[in-house]
């Protein structure tokens, strides 16, 4: 499967140069040659958010799920344990995931279930024109906080870390190949994947240069360790910019997930008109 | 004297609830309907509980004010309740505990502390204990609370029924039951509560997954699912909110499983967010919406009928829904089934209204007599969504005659399968254009035009009493059970209207036929079906609306009073 045959015929809305066109680029290329590689492309689904992110699923003719701002996730968790033979990816926002519907995304964690959430975090809301979001570095001046926030951001891939998360990554729209690299290695990862996307938004949140600065790609690092996981997931707090900003996979172990406590059996109507009567029995 | 009554109150945790479920079990197996309403205030342990359990030869569905027997397991039951009682009454009490006038009132303590710590039994037998002797005090017949224990007591069974025994032989008889019935023969029914009722309806129609976070008194739809959802294959989730709820209803139905959820009026506010999104996406799911007092956390614990405009407009935007209130355990299980299936055959949010009277409240549940799902309704209470024919190209949104689009579920090689909360195309790919904005509402609008057109073979509106009568009581909900037995003794008609959207003007009109004077009776304080039945142009007047709105039901003896006041 070539990645142009998962284009659809829908008008691309985004910013010229925005992040969000390698995020799409990047996906479009891993589901592609996933299906070519035992993952076929009709057991994908997407579900994503309200945002600018959230547009990606109009871009892809693949089954998908436009839900609303902040909930990706019970819509996804729920795809997944009505069938555990799909591949449920969510796309999200920073606005979407950490502040609208945050709760859904630690108890996503919380529960391992096995889902992909890439985090579009451009750490501005672009689509209601620049306010500050979770992510946002305090002092950020946006049309709601003219004077800057008086608030410290979020650091998302900590959260997932002690929510249950069992894969955390971040990647940067620069660097497409990594993002694909992580891209593959979440979906195929079996439980709770969580990749942070520091994607550039070029009309409210410019970050691009900084990010060219700061950025670097994590070696070596043993990724099954939740200490190392954490000393490197805490080096950069997203509030700083002037900190060598890492990237790459920080953490992968293998743990339970919820989807796997579920039953699988499912009787037919004539059954369950027998098993009422038997239960209606207790009831007497 | 046709019916029969037993308060039995005690603290929380005294068991007040489980006594009057065994309570009802006996009345049952001597073949009589029962019907039990229990009250408790909002805490676990202390306080006052109470149950009203009513048996009758007759079907019923509302409690009365005066009682038979009182079974008093402390002595602020007998301070509320000696009230309640007749001339000929007996009380039956933990005389360790209760002081009883005995000048005043008939009745015999039992030294239940002394026979519990003689049997080494923990305190919580106190109550098997003293309906040893509720069942001497009736004459219920020793064998027949020994079935009933055995069958629902097999832990420390034998304890139970030394202390039972030991209540037994030391209660002296007061009456005969039979001698206040007339006997039955009919078979011993299922005692249930509306919710599981409501329960059994979802599963019977086919529910794949219930989601719910837990909100009295809509709770036990969640306890019973759970518990015994695995054996029906359900997938029971307990989220962590009702926005997550909601939302994960509609993953199920994207994905093909039926699925339902349940709340009261707190949670379903946080759930009017997914329910636009089933709107506009076309996600069928089922609400259980059991009412409680309100505004806000209200009474928790006691009823109301205070959300009917609420549901009826709950969500932005416009979209038809679908939505039943029954008023007993048997018009749960049935419309509950309907319900499932209203929403998947029109792909829209259906709801079953209750309010804590239908949902916990215990009735004899006769299944067989449940409404008609095997007769002509046996293909629409069961059938199939309408699926896709597999022909060309997938589309979601399809413009359809009826408005209903075929569904097909994922995967599917060759498809795609998009859903949208976004105005879309028929693709499922959002637009802006406004004529598919104004396309995509009519579609909307069509399915609830053909809802209500399919409705038309339902007896959304029922007529029970004097049908002939010119004087009738309109009601939904649990003032059914009350309104029939006042419309028996007075002569008067009873107007219930079941399904409260689609509206159903024309069955209410043909119902009002010769009808002179309506009377409203509702549990809530501004008349919220008067209020809708006006806009359809039935006008009640002020003084015509019998309203309750202190969170307790009409009793009986209560509504029969009030009409006694309106009609003078």
């Amino acid at each position: 499967m070539n990645p142009k045959d998962l284009a659809t015929t829908a008008k691309n809305t985004w910013c010229p140069g925005c992040g969000n066109f390698s995020i799409l680029s990047a996906m479009r290329s891993v589901l592609a040659e996933l299906d070519g590689e035992g993952y076929p492309i009709e057991n994908v689904v997407l579900v994503s958010g309200i945002g600018c992110h959230a547009k990606i699923v109009d871009y892809m003719n693949v089954n998908s799920f436009y839900s609303i701002h902040g909930r990706t996730l019970p819509v996804a968790t729920a795809i997944k344990i009505a069938n555990p033979n799909l591949k449920v990816i969510c796309f999200s926002g920073d606005g979407d995931s950490l502040a609208e519907g945050l709760d859904h995304l630690i108890f996503a964690a919380k529960r391992n279930i096995d889902l992909t959430l890439i985090l579009h975090d451009n750490r501005v809301y672009g689509l209601t024109t620049g306010q500050y979001t979770p992510t946002s570095p305090q002092g950020f001046k946006g049309k709601s906080t003219p004077a800057g926030t008086n608030e410290h951001p979020l650091n998302p891939l900590e959260l997932m870390l002690v929510s249950g998360a069992s894969y955390i990554a971040r990647g940067y729209t620069h660097g497409i190949e990594q993002l694909q690299k992580l891209f593959k290695e979440a979906i195929l990862h079996r439980g709770f994947s969580f990749v942070d996307v520091l994607q550039v938004c070029v009309s409210y949140n410019n970050l691009y240069e900084s990010y060219n600065k700061w950025t670097y790609t994590e070696q070596g690092n043993d990724a099954a360790s939740f200490e190392e996981a954490q000393k490197i997931i805490r080096s950069w707090n997203y509030d700083r910019s002037e900190v060598p900003i890492p990237l790459g996979k920080f953490y992968e172990i293998d743990a339970k997930r919820f989807d796997q406590s579920f039953p699988e059996y499912r009787p037919n109507l004539s059954e369950r008109d027998s098993k009422i009567k038997t239960l209606l029995e207790n009831f007497i | 004297m046709d019916n029969f009554s037993t308060l039995i109150g005690g603290i929380a945790g005294d068991g007040i609830n489980e006594a009057g479920i065994t309570v009802s079990r006996l009345f049952s197996r001597l073949g009589y309907h029962i019907y039990m309403y229990y009250d408790y205030p909002s805490l676990i342990r202390g306080g006052h509980n109470f149950s009203i359990v009513r048996a009758s030869g007759q079907k019923i569905a509302a409690h009365m004010d005066r009682i038979d027997v009182l079974v008093a397991l402390n002595q602020e039951t007998v301070e509320k309740h000696t009230s309640r009682l007749k001339d000929r009454s007996f009380v039956i009490y933990d005389a360790d505990k209760v002081k009883l006038d005995d000048t005043k009132h008939k009745g015999c303590g039992l030294t239940i502390t002394q026979i519990l710590k003689e049997a080494a039994a923990p305190a919580v037998m106190k109550n098997t204990c003293i309906i040893g002797g509720y069942c001497k005090v009736v004459g219920i017949d020793w064998a027949v609370l020994e079935d009933v224990l055995k069958k629902h007591m097999p832990k420390k069974l034998d304890l139970n029924l030394l202390v039972a025994r030991q209540g037994y032989d030391q209660a002296t008889e007061f009456c005969h039951i039979d001698s206040h019935l007339e006997k039955q023969d009919q078979k011993p029914l299922p005692i249930i509560t509306g919710n599981q009722a409501i329960s059994l309806g979802l599963i019977k129609a086919g529910l794949g997954a219930y989601v719910a976070y837990p909100m009295t008194p809509s709770s036990s739809v969640l306890d019973f699912m759970a518990k015994f959802g695995p054996q029906f294959g359900l997938k029971v989730i307990h989220p962590e909110s009702e926005i997550a709820v909601m939302l994960m209803a509609q993953g199920f139905a994207y994905a093909g499983f039926k699925a339902a959820v349940g709340t009261s009026g707190g949670g379903f506010c946080l759930m009017t967010e997914g329910l636009s999104l089933a709107g506009m996406a076309e996600m069928p799911v089922v609400v259980v919406m059991a009412q409680r007092t309100g505004p806000s956390t209200g009474l928790p614990t006691y009823t109301a009928q205070g959300d009917l405009h609420f549901v009826l407009n709950a969500g932005q935007g416009e979209f038809p829904r679908f939505i039943v209130a029954p008023g007993d355990a048997e018009e749960a299980y049935y419309w509950s089934c309907v319900a499932l299936n209203m929403a998947w055959k029109f792909q829209v949010p259906s709801f079953v209204l209750t309010d804590k009277i239908v949902s916990e409240s215990q009735y004899s549940f006769d299944i067989d007599n449940a409404g008609d799902l095997t007769g002509e309704l046996k293909e629409q209470a069961q059938q199939a969504p309408l699926l896709w024919d597999g022909q060309g190209t997938y589309k979601r949104y399809i413009y359809t005659e009826t408005g209903v689009s075929p569904l097909v579920f994922p995967p599917q090689k060759g498809q795609v399968i998009k859903t949208d909360s976004y105005t879309h195309d028929e693709s499922g790919i959002t637009s802006e254009d406004p004529q598919i904005t104004r396309e995509t509402s009519d579609k909307r609008q069509r399915k609830g035009q053909f809802m209500a057109a399919d409705l038309e073979r339902y007896e959304t509106v029922k007529v029970f009493g004097d049908e002939k009568s010119k004087t009738a009581l309109l009601c939904w909900g649990s003032n059914k059970g009350a309104c029939m037995e006042a419309a028996i003794k007075l002569g008067l008609r009873v107007i219930q209207v079941l399904v409260l959207s689609p509206f159903p003007e024309r069955k209410l009109k043909d119902a009002l036929q010769g009808v002179e004077r309506l009377l409203a009776v509702e549990c809530n304080s501004t008349g919220q079906l008067a209020r809708l039945a006006a806009f359809y142009g039935i006008k009640i007047q002020a003084q015509d609306q019998i309203l309750k709105y202190d969170g307790r039901p009409f009793s009986v003896e209560d509504l029969l009073a009030q009409l006694g006041r309106a009609l003078a």
